[in-house]
């Protein structure tokens, strides 16, 4: 068997695997959101019918239109569905970095016998069900819960908070939930970094706030950067914790596509509002790869 | 000048990793209460546990689960392994970039957006939802993450070892099978372990792509939590967390073992 053959198998695989059930699929989405709504299973139109051929193709293409983005573009639910999704993961991703980076610089910090325990610890919870530690706070922000209950035991509130179904909750789900994906990558490059270079900035007249900033701080920009788009991607098509956290009133684009799909039945308004979430995410996606493949590189 | 561990380090992540673990460790606390009432503690007991031993429903979707995941993983492990040998070791082919960038997307593309498309696959493809869809979803993600996994392991691999088995008159297969398997397997067992936890996890994208028949447990618990807090549900999130930390230590400590004894012949 020629060796041209085996590569060419081996590349082959993979790569027909991800056509079919990963970039195919999407044109599939984009397809159906330029359809109309149809009582009928599937229940879109129109349909295509290969045996048709070519003026059947026309006719398909003519009966395509965009109706569903401009119900999406008119109608305030979905307009603020987008903006709060926005809003939500941007606050939510800064939030996560100020926890994470004093964690991550602790980590960078302890002794080497401690380290790899502390990056076990980091990591053991992302193995853990999502789902689960997206519900173990359930029973901890409900008003009878178990936070408030504290609370009122040390005196610091006399009446219960409302933190369950508000987007305080939400923040709270995501920082916890994407925790791990934002202190990995900082506390890679904090580790990495030369104690000498912030020796020479204290000896040159430097504070040690000063060479926090100055030093610390850009070397650890790249693990800081990839850490933003851990978070804040897949927080912004979130569906478990704004439906479980957030209750009825907090908007958000996954759990918009999820109810339109689901509890509507209108798949061209759930395909659009995929395609609206796709695009926006599209920027970040390629910068985060881009990222990614740059440290692969420089690894070998 | 060795790196200092100030006060503030160590607060810092005292409070952090509380942060982390005290709400799994509330939940598994509670799970031992009598009382049907989540947050009132009314002395211990292993009730739930019984009770859920009881629940057909519950176990049906369990095994579902594992075999789902079990087959995911073995599935996106070989389709993984062979994505990052073509990462690190074909260099540049028609569509590379194109190649790389659906390795790298699924890691972050959110659930519902992977969920739909599939289900609107398999659906424009006529093909019936039940166990099937449900895995060939599942290894589509989770292969992207061995992929990753492996190849960083591969990228360090002394490439001369494998060249030495070709000179000494190996074949390109046996060389994988008796040089490169055997250096890159933590890395392999490792994307192995991720995939099946990957999958076990998934409601999203199962909920979309599932069938009849093909209920799996995170759906289950799904339905359940919506209608609040349940001891029952505190007990199965038990058993699957102490599965889960088992299965991860246990494969840390081998991986650790391994470097170590490979230390020990360098």
């Amino acid at each position: 068997m020629a060796a041209g053959l085996r590569r060419y198998l081996l590349i082959v695989v993979p790569y027909a695997w991800l056509l079919v059930f990963f970039l195919a699929p999407f044109f599939i989405v984009l397809k159906i959101s330029l359809s109309d709504l149809a009582v009928a299973m599937p229940p879109y139109t129109p349909t295509f019918d290969p045996s048709a051929g070519w003026e059947g193709f026309k006719a398909f293409i003519s009966q395509l239109d965009f109706e569903s983005y401009i119900f999406l573009a008119t109608d305030s639910l979905y307009v603020n569905a987008f903006f709060s999704s926005l809003q939500i993961a941007v606050l939510s991703t800064f939030l996560a970095l100020l926890v994470a980076f004093p964690m991550a610089y602790g980590m960078a910090r302890a002794p080497d016998w401690l380290r790899p325990l502390l990056v076990m610890g980091v990591i053991l919870p992302f193995w853990t069900s999502f789902l689960i530690r997206v519900y173990a706070w359930v029973g901890i922000l409900r008003s009878e819960g178990l936070l408030n209950q504290f609370l009122i035991w040390t005196g610091i509130i006399s009446e219960p908070l409302q933190i369950m179904n508000t987007p305080v909750a939400v923040y709270i789900g995501i920082v916890y939930s994407y925790l791990p994906f934002m202190v990995l990558p900082i506390y890679a490059t904090l580790e990495k970094m030369d104690e000498s270079l912030l020796e020479a900035a204290i000896d040159l007249g430097c504070s040690r706030v000063k060479a926090f900033w100055l030093v610390t701080l850009p070397l650890a920009m790249p693990g800081i950067i990839a850490g933003c788009f851990l978070v804040f991607i897949p927080a912004m098509g979130e569906f478990v914790i704004p439906e479980l956290l957030g209750g009825s009133r907090t908007l958000m684009m996954g759990k918009t596509l999820w109810n339109e799909f689901f509890s509507n039945r209108d798949w061209p308004v759930a395909s659009a509002v995929a395609i609206v979430l796709l695009l926006t995410l599209v920027v970040p996606i390629v910068i985060f790869q881009r990222q990614a493949e740059r440290q692969q590189e420089a690894g070998r | 000048m060795t790196r200092k561990f100030t006060w503030f380090n160590a607060t810092s992540l005292t409070f952090a990793f509380a942060f982390l673990y005290l709400p799994i460790l509330i939940l598994i606390v509670y799970s031992f209460n009598e009382s049907k009432l989540v947050t009132v503690w009314a002395g211990f007991s292993t009730k739930w546990y019984g009770e859920l031993l009881h629940n057909q429903a519950m176990l049906d979707a369990a095994w579902v689960t594992f075999r789902v995941a079990f087959t995911t993983a073995t599935l996106a492990t070989i389709l993984g392994t062979m994505a990052a040998y073509v990462l690190v070791r074909s260099g540049r082919f028609y569509g590379r970039t194109l190649f790389s960038g659906m390795i790298y997307a699924p890691l972050v593309m959110p659930d519902v957006i992977i969920g739909l498309s599939l289900l609107l696959l398999f659906i424009a493809m006529n093909i019936d939802r039940g166990m099937m869809t449900v895995i060939i979803a599942h290894t589509t993600f989770a292969m992207c993450y061995v992929a990753v996994v492996v190849s960083s392991r591969l990228i360090s691999f002394d490439r001369s070892l494998e060249e030495a088995a070709l000179d000494l008159g190996c074949s390109p297969m046996e060389a994988f099978f008796y040089v490169t398997l055997p250096i890159i397997a933590p890395s392999v067992v490792a994307g192995w372990l991720l995939a099946f936890t990957l999958s076990l996890d998934d409601l999203v994208i199962a909920s979309f792509t599932t069938g009849p028949g093909a209920t799996t447990l995170p759906i289950k618990i799904w339905s359940a939590v919506r209608l609040g807090v349940s001891p029952e549900i505190n007990a199965l999130s038990t058993i699957l967390i102490s599965i889960v930390t088992v299965g991860v230590i246990a494969a840390s400590t081998i991986d650790r073992r391994r470097a170590a004894r490979a230390g020990e012949r360098g």
